[in-house]
């Protein structure tokens, strides 16, 4: 015995033993620190790709506002300077950006600038309709390839054909910068405008609203339903055989994929109720079922949570069970229901594939008004985008994830702050 | 419709319940008998009998209506005239002009006819929709009514129909599954009347394009799927190998070392990382992770599809660490204090401790959280609709382009669905194969969890 275990052998197996501890734990901080390292890598990729799309390149043009070319009078009507020329003007606008263009250049130069500078120029005038007959200096939206160029998203020190500006337009670039007549503007149609097949033009106000209309959907589908569901699962159900099955049946569908759930909605929703397809309506029943366990786990939680005391004494004071439940008990669960549904209304937000079954996945150019029509949503306008091969829809792409983060950001202080607010501790 | 339908049935109910309650007020005046229950009960009582009808009549009419209008509209169309047309594109067409004149332009006499009695029917439809259910609302108070005497306990009755509404919000979660079965069944039924079943689970090419003329060169579309399953599997093996590791050595650091302090922040932090969209995940893959794979393959020699299975799998196995870590972090935390204790007491180290007894001790649970990770990852939709590759290809290399059933099922449901052609109904088939497969894989995992947990308790 006492040969085997040797003084210094116990304390070189005790050096082995605590090396091994410390290795072990260093393995449990390194995948630690692993974790923290990709989600700040995340976030950073992220931001440094999506930060420059909330600016946009303007270009400083001479717009001479003629009416001869307008085709109006000095006191048109407002329905007249609606309907006047104001492409005309643009284009002479254009053609004049620089000195000297030849036909082709000018074609060139077009292709400057973003597509409904009309428009602009349109609205501006608009406004100050006593600028008739005068030379304004404009800024107007430049054309994406011009914008990723300032913004240095785009390499010139490439092959001409691999470019989006060929070496003239690059020319027109660099006598804009010179001139100081490209200059960085807060993009605003990021926020005002929906989708586009213009990168400089497209924005989240179209998605953002069809999102707003597909969660008011979920809300309204899946809290009362999930409140009723808890109620009954803790305070009526008897234990059977149709209660298991219930149990069962929630613990699932927590866990079937989302997009099984797309395809529901596609074959029983659309094919069998004809329900309107790529709407809020369809989408936000899609996602209720969805957040339906998680509202539900939530709010039994908060009804187990409230002490039998209170349900006694209501009782016990002539309520019936109805009463005791509805009055004293739900009341007090609310807090912690409300807390679990905007985690689970979170969750929706971010959910993709679903949507994409039921058809949001379709383009649309405008804002949606209503909860039954065709509109997109938050992710799957940023799916659209990542898909898009334009260079301009990758910053887009990474600003509307920056801004689908902030919303999710939002929902879960909202969450944490209802409960450290109204949660009690019985 | 929607709107419409919605405001009348609010005030309907509404007025439903003014009745009622001064009904009763009045009956039991007049009477001079004291009500059995309070006056709102009799309310409500009135309000349900207005309520439900109309809510019968509405999702009956909304189910029915299209079909019926579709049957009304092609038994007065002369098919004789024109053989070859389809019923169902003939009806869109119909439906397109009807809505707009810019379809209109350059139809055919009978189309344009057709599209006007469509017309015509449509809008007698919608006014007997919202008469129809006015009268229902009316008989449904009439009916109701006879019962608003003191007498009548109509605190009772309520209670019993909330009662019936609780049990009915529960069944949704068993509506909800039922649905999904259905319609993943009956498509899937339509699909294997086309394809067998064999070759679905055991054919090796995957070719889901059936030619458009006859005799089209390459002509038979084939749908086997096993290079889509072994896609799958093999994006859902890198994602386990970056996940489990990197998940468990963090729950473990969370749970057995880390101070109080430390998991305060870490682990809203891993929750974050959890609430991460996966579309957002799936734009990491493709702009940083997926180049990255590139470069690495080529400085090793490799040549990387920019759509490997490596990145999508990297990626897919960041989202599924906090999913690990966090069920790994309760189920060591549920190892009871007296094994930690004692395995301590005897003096083993804590990494022994953990190793020896709380990682043995915890094994079920961790399975389970492997598992349902498992399930996850196969069921992961954007992230591998970003980044994986659409084209079937049967390889065990992951740098080479996978494809997935999720990303199979996305792409025959984008663009045009025609629901005769076993294109788009091999996407309810895959569906089905991937309902079946998470299905027993969640069962098994949270019955293992939840036996675990029996054990402990």
């Amino acid at each position: 015995m006492s040969n085997q275990f040797s003084h210094e052998k116990i304390i070189q197996l005790r050096k082995k033993r605590s090396a091994a501890d410390r290795r072990f734990k260093t393995y449990g901080l390194i995948a630690t620190v692993i974790g923290m390292a990709i989600l700040f890598f995340l976030l950073f990729t992220i931001f440094s790709k999506g930060y420059s799309s909330f600016q946009k390149t303007v270009i400083e043009l001479d717009v001479t506002f003629d009416q001869e070319t307008l085709k109006i009078t000095p006191n048109a009507t407002y329905e007249e300077q609606v309907e006047a020329k104001f492409f005309k003007v643009k284009k002479n606008a254009i053609a004049n950006a620089l000195p000297d263009l030849s036909k082709k250049d000018i074609k060139l130069m077009k292709k400057m600038f973003s597509i409904n500078v009309d428009k602009e120029i349109k609205e501006y005038f608009l406004q100050n309709p006593n600028i008739l007959n005068t030379t304004q200096k404009l800024l107007v939206t430049a054309h994406s390839d011009v914008d990723q160029m300032l913004k240095g998203n785009a390499k010139r020190d490439i092959e001409e054909k691999k470019r989006k500006l060929n070496d003239r337009q690059l020319e027109f670039f660099d006598e804009f910068v010179f001139t100081g007549r490209l200059k960085s503007k807060f993009n605003n149609f990021f926020f005002t405008n929906a989708d586009s097949r213009h990168p400089e033009l497209a924005g989240i106000a179209g998605s953002f609203v069809g999102s707003l209309f597909t969660l008011i959907t979920v809300f309204l589908l899946a809290f009362p339903i999930g409140i009723g569901a808890s109620i009954y699962l803790e305070e009526f159900a008897p234990k059977n055989k149709f209660t298991e099955l219930i149990e069962v049946n929630i613990a699932n569908l927590a866990a079937v994929p989302s997009i099984v759930f797309g395809l529901l909605g596609l074959g029983i929703l659309l094919n069998v109720f004809g329900f309107p397809r790529s709407t809020p309506l369809v989408g936000g029943t899609v996602l209720a079922l969805m957040t339906l366990p998680t509202i539900i786990i939530a709010c039994r939680a908060s009804l187990k949570a409230v002490p039998p005391s209170i349900k006694e004494g209501a009782l016990a004071m002539g309520a019936s069970k109805m009463q005791a439940v509805f009055h004293h008990q739900v009341p007090l669960a609310l807090p912690g229901t409300l807390t679990g549904t905007i985690i689970g209304l979170a969750q929706a937000l971010g959910e993709t594939a679903p949507l994409i079954m039921i058809g949001m996945i379709a383009f649309i150019p405008n804002i949606p008004t209503g909860f039954t029509e065709p509109s997109a949503a938050l992710p799957v306008q940023i799916y659209l985008w990542v898909e898009s091969a334009e260079r301009g829809f990758q910053e887009k792409t990474a600003a509307a994830i920056m801004m689908i983060l902030i919303f999710l950001f939002l929902m879960n202080a909202i969450a944490v702050f209802l409960r450290s607010r109204f949660e009690r501790k019985w | 419709m929607f709107y419409w339908s919605l405001i009348i049935i609010l005030l309907g109910i509404y007025s439903a319940y003014i009745f009622g309650k001064s009904r009763i007020t009045s009956n039991s005046r007049q009477l001079e008998i004291k009500t059995a229950s309070l006056p709102t009960y009799y309310a409500q009582y009135i309000m349900v009998w207005c309520l439900l009808p109309a809510l019968i009549v509405y999702f009956g009419w909304i189910i029915f209506e299209d079909q019926i209008i579709q049957n009304l509209v092609l038994a007065n169309f002369d098919f004789d005239l024109n053989p070859a047309l389809n019923a169902s594109l003939l009806i869109a067409e119909i439906k397109n002009v009807a809505l707009s004149d810019s379809f209109a332009e350059g139809k055919a006499i009978e189309i344009l006819n057709a599209a006007e009695h469509y017309a015509s029917i449509k809008y007698v439809s919608s006014i007997s929709f919202y008469l129809s259910i006015l009268i229902v609302m009316i008989l449904g108070v009439m009916f109701a009514s006879r019962k608003l005497q003191p007498s009548f306990r109509a605190q009772q009755s309520i209670e019993n129909y909330v009662k019936y509404f609780l049990f009915f919000c529960s069944s949704v979660a068993v509506l909800t599954t039922v649905g999904i079965v259905f319609s993943l069944l009956f498509e899937s039924l339509r699909f294997f009347s086309d394809v067998s079943v064999f070759e679905f689970l055991f054919g090796t090419k995957w070719y889901p394009y059936i030619p458009i003329r006859e005799g089209q060169s390459g002509s038979q579309g084939s749908f086997g799927a096993v290079p889509i399953f072994a896609g799958t599997f093999l994006i859902m093996i890198v994602a386990m190998c970056v996940a489990t590791p990197i998940g468990l050595f963090t729950a473990i650091y969370l749970a057995e070392y880390a101070s109080p302090r430390v998991r305060r922040i870490i682990k809203p932090l891993l929750e974050i990382l959890a609430g991460v969209p996966t579309i957002v995940y799936g734009f990491f893959a493709f702009v940083t992770v997926a180049p990255f794979v590139k470069t690495f393959g080529q400085s090793i020699g490799i040549d990387a599809s920019p759509t490997s299975a490596l990145a999508a799998g990297l990626v897919m196995g960041i989202m599924i660490i906090p999913f690990i870590s966090s069920l790994s972090d309760d189920v060591i935390n549920s190892v009871p204090q007296s094994l930690r204790e004692g395995s301590l007491g005897i003096g083993a180290n804590k990494a022994e401790t953990i190793k020896r007894v709380i990682l043995p001790a915890a094994l079920p649970g961790i399975v389970g959280a492997f598992l349902l990770g498992v399930s996850r990852a196969i069921g992961e939709t954007m992230i591998v609709v970003v980044a994986a590759g659409t084209a079937p290809n049967l390889t065990a290399n992951p740098f080479e382009n996978v494809t997935t059933v999720t990303v199979q099922i996305v792409i025959a449901l984008i663009g045009d669905q025609e629901f005769d052609d076993p294109r788009t109904l091999s996407a309810f088939a895959l569906g089905l194969v991937l309902f079946v497969i998470t299905l027993i894989l969640n069962i098994f995992a949270l019955r293992i969890v939840k036996k675990y947990r029996e054990r402990y308790e």
